[in-house]
């Protein structure tokens, strides 16, 4: 009854629920003696209980009905022991049982953790990070209460019950006949149960990663709905959504209602069946009196295993639908990966090469052509490249092909004629460092977070070493407000310490870039959020590192592209120029489009000009 | 104030015995606060299950009426069915009353304990919605995202397993001791004084399981911090190759929650078999003084034998009471946390009594204000400024001046330390949320974008704006032409955090937002930085028909904004030491004068 499956909405692949849990296996493996272990503890405990009836029985025919009083003691004290066997029994079972589900949902958190880590920038594009979340939390939470109980239970209850059954016939096989006739609704019905229950179950655990992901999303856009007010707003969409929720949540519930009612139902009528047939056997003297109490205190044991089937059957569609949804980040496969056997360049002298680079993002419709449409681009060792190009003309995407955030869709990017992708992703991104756009700091002290590129620092034996590369990265960054921290570089920044302004975080990162000590710089508009000033030193100090190493900025503001050898001009997916400033400035139309803040004919810097330039663009 | 009001001393496992009472109380009445409005439910399904309970623990009376009364009417001489045949029927009836009741009573329970966790969903949201940025920004947001997800989770399973369990448990064990005591008042003596050990179990229990639960809310909101924190910078994560590192810290933090998970399950793994002793030891008591009874004829067999499955039975709902109890624990940790979080006043309150400003005017005062984030380190001593209704005012300064501390005072995102911020000389303390928020919007340096579409995300700044307006304010801003490209238009998905489009579109679109909102007073915090120079012109270009009649504030390193301002300040570390009209300050020899000539010379 566990083996089929409807099929599902979404189309996935359809496993049946017993195939879909022994995927787990691999990570069940260690603590599968245990399980079992404790299996037999629960089933020996199923057993006792079971045998307590039968002192009973033997109490009240032989004892009892005689008279004979010395009989009484020692049947007391069988129950007595048989309980006492079963309360250690269960204690076993649960010494067995628990600890091992802690270490299976540990470890398969830390699977999924390590998957999603190396899974491509790409499939974080797609996926919302609440629904990441909830699987990491409450998905994995209730695979590791399926494994600490339900998987136990429903084995132990559905043998118990089977045992149950065998008894029942001892006592009598004309009752227990009836009783198993009575039983086989339940079986249709949890057939039926499992179709509609899987389906609400799914619905469930993915607008619960719905709802996670509009708590996240409130909590990181804080700022920007305070800015508007919209607190209220955002409520009413999210009570609506958490209104979505609770509909499914009590669909799920009508369907265990619907499955408990027949649990309940049934053993019951089977009861008053088999009291009347069991009194008139009794009167025709078919079987004991003793036999009848028998009879009827082992159907109480096995009447709360039959019952409890209901909820462990519902946790088992919710563990499989976890189960399921686990795989389906697990399953993912990474396209970008490292090679076999890598090649490597052990000293890269920094020439980097776009090779007729092609690259279109996963999901863009077959009708646009590639974002990055056949680039050619060649950095020689130590020159500093400017990338200029319009809002949404793909610097950033090139930029991020250089490390393989994503992989190229055509053509290739070359370190030293070598292809990026003959190398491991870890020695590639040790020869190239990025500063991003958005200034990504983690909650770690600045130290950490200027260091983060030079983990072999962190050995205590080279702190002189990580001194002075953090001392001089923070020189270059001109990010000397450090020393003013609460506790200079080791204060903590990001999320969980100290706020920085805007710039500070900029040139923090752009520190980070610089102590990464790269073969080749990579730094995404690393100065758009710095005054005149500071960015004329934090220039001053780039050069120095950039007269050694090979650079690629991308540029917005003619300031910025002065620090470059050369410009190149991105523009419709190529690059259509490359040269000088002065002679890019001279000769492209496009180029003096996208940089240029003045009119064709310099005039002195007066103040009408600015209206002036409102007029070129209007144009 | 204790020191663990709010959420102080969240993070810590020692708490005094006071603290402990304090935090556990406050956890009690933010629960019984949720039940309160269902009480009307709670008693109609209590009803419910009492009638359906009380079917199911006729069962063995009625079979012991069968076999006493029935069997020997049924070999009696003059043979009977009516005993047996009562019996039969009375027990059908019974079951099948029972049967429906409680699955109606699945139903009623669920859809309480839905409307509560929509309550507590509704209730935290809010909340942390209403809590000031100073919150926020110390709390972090894997944490506030930990209360409302895990920890809720906790809640969500005591009211999914447990309120069912707890009804059903309590009822059906006072039903099955009143049938005990009812048929025989000796053992049910013997079930009373097992209740003793009873007592003293729970009670070490709940001790010990409140320990350990405690611990796993707080793991569990560190793995939700760190797990946050990593796919919010996977690409800085990559980049820095960082992987290895947050495998070994992420996975102690994993290794510390299944430890504190493997304890509080532990300590419910001695409770429930525990339990299980005590009632096992007391039908074995109940059988002997029982079958002594019955042997001295003080006692029928049927009436031992319904005695015998009646104190059985009356342990039975005991694993599940077990399994309340300890989900009631771990539910009353996670409530621990949450209730902190709500009892969090926010540091900068809506006013008691608001006034109203229907038509704010614009004009901006800050009085005598001094403000620090942090006591120690003053970001604006003394400030002092006035502007005008209708003045577009360029605020320039180095890089951590507190530019844009001053326009998040303006926002009122914090308050001021000392002083005050007035809009048309009114307090911002005191104006009306609605008025303020109406009045004053603020295009912040981090463009964030919505999950959804592009139309919603820039109809935030006025929902309900008809698409016409939103293609208008797109169009104003030059944003227009690129979301056209996109593949579904203004229906295109920006999905997370506007991964999809590029960081100069997402400024675009934060600023259509701006344009939507159409505020007495827009505050620019470098809202064009990451533009390319032609659309940071068009932006300028519908700047200045937006800004014609309305209070602005531009914060800006690239000078061009002066182009369009009346007025220019200088920051520098948290004073303005310079103030005039452009055309002052450029012509004078002043520090601006340096600036802005030097931008000039690197403009092309
Ligand atoms: N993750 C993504 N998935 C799909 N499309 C994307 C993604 N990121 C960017 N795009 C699209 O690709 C185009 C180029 O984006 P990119 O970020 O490379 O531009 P950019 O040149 O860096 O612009 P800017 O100067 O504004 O930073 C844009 O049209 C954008 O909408
Ligand atoms: N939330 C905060 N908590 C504590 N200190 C802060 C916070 N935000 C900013 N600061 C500090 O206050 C000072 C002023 O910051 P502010 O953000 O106002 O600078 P800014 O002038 O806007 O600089 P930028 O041009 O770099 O954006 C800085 O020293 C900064 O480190
Ligand atoms: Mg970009
Ligand atoms: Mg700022």
């Amino acid at each position: 009854m566990l083996t089929t499956r409807p099929s599902r909405p979404d189309g996935s692949r359809d496993l049946g629920t017993v195939r879909t849990i022994l995927r787990l296996m691999p990570f069940v493996r260690p603590a599968l003696r245990s399980i079992i272990l404790g299996m037999i503890a629960a089933l020996l405990a199923g057993l006792v209980s079971l045998a307590i009836p039968l002192v009973l029985q033997n109490l009240v025919d032989g004892p009892l009905s005689t008279g004979d009083g010395r009989q009484v003691l020692p049947a007391a004290l069988a129950v007595l022991a048989l309980g006492g066997l079963e309360a250690l029994l269960i204690g076993a079972r649960r010494r067995f049982v628990l600890t091992p589900g802690t270490h299976v949902e540990a470890a398969l958190r830390n699977t999924l953790y390590r998957k999603l880590q190396d899974l491509p920038v790409a499939f974080h594009d797609r996926w919302q990070s609440g629904q990441l979340l909830s699987r990491s939390m409450s998905d994995l939470g209730l695979i590791r209460r399926w494994f600490s109980f339900g998987i136990v239970l429903l084995i132990v209850n559905v043998i118990t019950i089977v045992i149950g059954f065998g008894v029942l016939f001892i006592w009598s096989w004309q009752l227990a006949i009836v009783f198993a006739v009575c039983s086989i609704p339940i079986f249709v019905y949890s057939y039926i149960f499992e179709n509609k229950y899987s389906v609400v179950a799914r619905r469930s655990q993915d607008q619960q990663g719905d709802l996670a992901t509009a708590v996240e999303e409130s909590v990181h856009g804080i700022r920007v709905l305070k800015a508007f007010g919209r607190g209220r707003y955002s409520l009413e969409k999210y009570v609506r959504q958490a209104e979505q929720l609770r509909g499914t949540e009590l669909d799920k519930a009508r369907a265990v209602a619907g499955l408990w009612l027949w649990l309940l139902l049934i053993p019951d009528v089977a009861f008053a069946l088999c009291l009347g047939g069991g009194v008139w056997l009794a009167s025709q003297h078919l079987m004991t009196v003793g036999d009848l109490f028998a009879f009827f205190a082992t159907a109480t044991v096995i009447r709360f295993p039959i019952e409890s089937i209901g909820f462990l059957l519902s946790m088992t569609f919710d563990t499989r639908t976890a189960i399921d949804r686990l795989f389906e980040v697990l399953d993912e496969s990474n396209p970008i990966t490292d090679p076999d056997p890598a090649r490597t360049v052990s000293h890269p002298t920094g020439r980097l090469l776009f090779d007729d680079v092609h690259f279109r993002y996963q999901d863009s419709p077959e009708s646009v052509p590639d974002l990055i449409d056949g680039v050619r681009l060649e950095l020689e060792p130590g020159e500093t490249m400017a990338l200029v190009g319009l809002t949404g003309s793909g610097k950033t995407t090139l930029t991020a092909l250089t490390t393989r955030l994503y992989d190229v869709t055509g053509g290739a990017v070359r370190i030293d004629g070598v292809d990026i992708r003959d190398l491991t992703r870890e020695e590639l991104r040790r020869h190239i460092a990025m500063a991003f756009e958005d200034a990504t700091l983690f909650s770690a002290s600045v130290r950490d977070n200027v260091l983060l590129g030079r983990p072999e620092l962190a050995d205590p034996e080279r702190k002189a070493d990580a001194d002075r590369v953090l001392a001089e990265a923070l020189e270059i960054a001109q990010a000397e407000f450090v020393a003013n921290l609460p506790e200079g570089s080791d204060t903590k920044v990001g999320e969980e310490g100290l706020s920085l302004s805007g710039g500070q975080r900029q040139r923090l990162a752009l520190a980070r870039a610089i102590a990464a000590d790269p073969a080749i710089l990579v730094l995404d508009d690393p100065l758009s959020a710095l005054d005149v000033d500071t960015e004329a030193r934090v220039e001053a100090g780039l050069r120095r590192v950039l007269g050694r190493t090979t650079a690629l900025v991308v540029a917005h503001r003619p300031s910025t592209v002065q620090l470059a050898d050369r410009v190149a001009l991105l523009q419709a997916g190529r690059v259509t120029a490359v040269g000088t400033h002065s002679h890019l400035l001279a000769t492209n139309e496009h180029y003096r489009f996208v940089i240029s803040s003045l009119d064709d004919d310099r005039e002195s810097p007066d103040l009408d000009r600015y209206s002036d330039d409102d007029e070129e663009v209007s144009a | 104030m204790s020191a663990v009001a709010g959420v102080g001393g969240e993070e810590r496992s020692d708490y005094t015995r006071e603290e402990s009472r304090e935090i556990r109380q406050r956890s009690l009445r933010l629960l019984g606060s949720l039940l309160r409005p269902e009480r009307g439910r709670l008693i109609g399904s209590a009803l419910m299950i009492v009638v359906s309970t009380g079917a199911q623990v006729a069962g063995p009376a009625l079979i012991a009426y069968g076999i006493d009364a029935g069997l020997p009417a049924l070999v009696a001489k003059h043979s009977s069915f009516v005993p047996v045949g009562v019996a039969f029927a009375a027990y059908l009836v019974c079951a099948i009353a029972g049967a429906v009741l409680a699955a109606r009573f699945t139903v009623l329970a669920a859809r309480i304990s839905q409307a509560i966790l929509l309550d507590l969903r509704t209730r935290v949201y809010r909340h942390a919605q209403l809590l000031s940025l100073e919150f926020h920004e110390t709390y972090t947001s894997g944490r506030i995202i930990a209360r409302q997800t895990s920890d809720l989770e906790a809640i969500r399973e005591l009211l999914d397993s447990g309120i069912t369990g707890l009804v059903r448990g309590v009822l059906y064990m006072v039903f099955t001791a009143i049938a005990l005591v009812w048929l025989d008042p000796w053992s049910g003596v013997v079930l009373a004084a097992s209740l003793v050990p009873l007592a003293f179990l729970t009670r070490w229990f709940q001790r010990r399981s409140q320990l350990a639960f405690r611990a796993t809310r707080v793991y569990s909101a560190r793995l939700i911090v760190h797990f946050v924190e990593t796919m919010t910078g996977i690409r800085a994560v990559q980049a820095f190759r960082k992987e290895k590192r947050n495998e070994r810290e992420y996975g102690q933090i994993v290794e510390d929650y299944r430890d504190a998970n493997a304890r509080a399950i532990k300590l419910y793994g001695l409770f429930d078999p525990g339990l299980i002793m005590i009632g096992n030891i007391t039908v074995a008591v109940v059988l002997l003084i029982g079958g002594f009874r019955v042997i001295g004829g003080g006692l029928a067999i049927g009436a031992l034998l319904a005695v015998v499955l009646y104190t059985r039975r009356f342990f039975d709902p005991m694993e599940e009471m077990a399994t309340f109890y300890n989900s009631y624990q771990s539910a009353a940790a996670a409530a621990e946390k949450i209730s902190g979080v709500l009892e969090e006043e926010p540091s900068v309150p809506d006013p008691g009594h608001p006034v109203d400003l229907w038509k704010a005017s614009g004009g901006v005062d800050f009085d005598d204000v001094r403000f620090a984030y942090r006591d120690d380190r003053v970001v604006l001593p003394d400030f002092e400024l006035h502007i005008p209704p209708g003045q577009t005012v360029a605020l320039v300064g180095s890089t951590g001046a507190g530019k844009s501390t001053l326009a998040k005072l303006i926002a009122r995102f914090y308050d001021p330390t000392v002083g005050a911020v007035r809009l048309d000389g009114v307090d911002l303390r005191d104006l009306h949320p609605k008025d303020l928020r109406r009045a004053i919007v603020m295009v912040t340096q981090e463009a964030y974008l919505f999950s959804g579409s592009v139309a919603e995300n820039i109809a935030l700044g006025k929902p309900g704006a008809s698409r016409d307006e939103i293609v208008a304010a797109a169009r104003a801003v030059g944003a227009d032409e690129f979301i056209r490209l996109l593949p579904d238009g203004y229906d295109t998905d920006v999905n997370k955090r506007g991964g999809r489009v590029s960081a100069g579109q997402r400024q675009l679109l934060s600023f259509a937002r701006a344009f939507l909102a159409d505020p007495a007073v827009l505050i620019l915090d470098e809202a064009t930085a990451s533009l390319d120079i032609p659309s940071e012109r068009l932006v300028q270009q519908g700047l200045t028909t937006l800004l014609a009649d309305r209070t602005a504030i531009i914060i800006a390193h690239r000078l061009s904004t002066v182009a369009i301002a009346d007025r220019v300040l200088v920051m520098e570390h948290g004073r303005i030491v310079e103030d005039g009209t452009p055309e002052e300050l450029i012509g004078g020899t002043g520090r601006f004068a340096a600036l802005h000539a030097a931008w000039r010379d690197s403009l092309v």
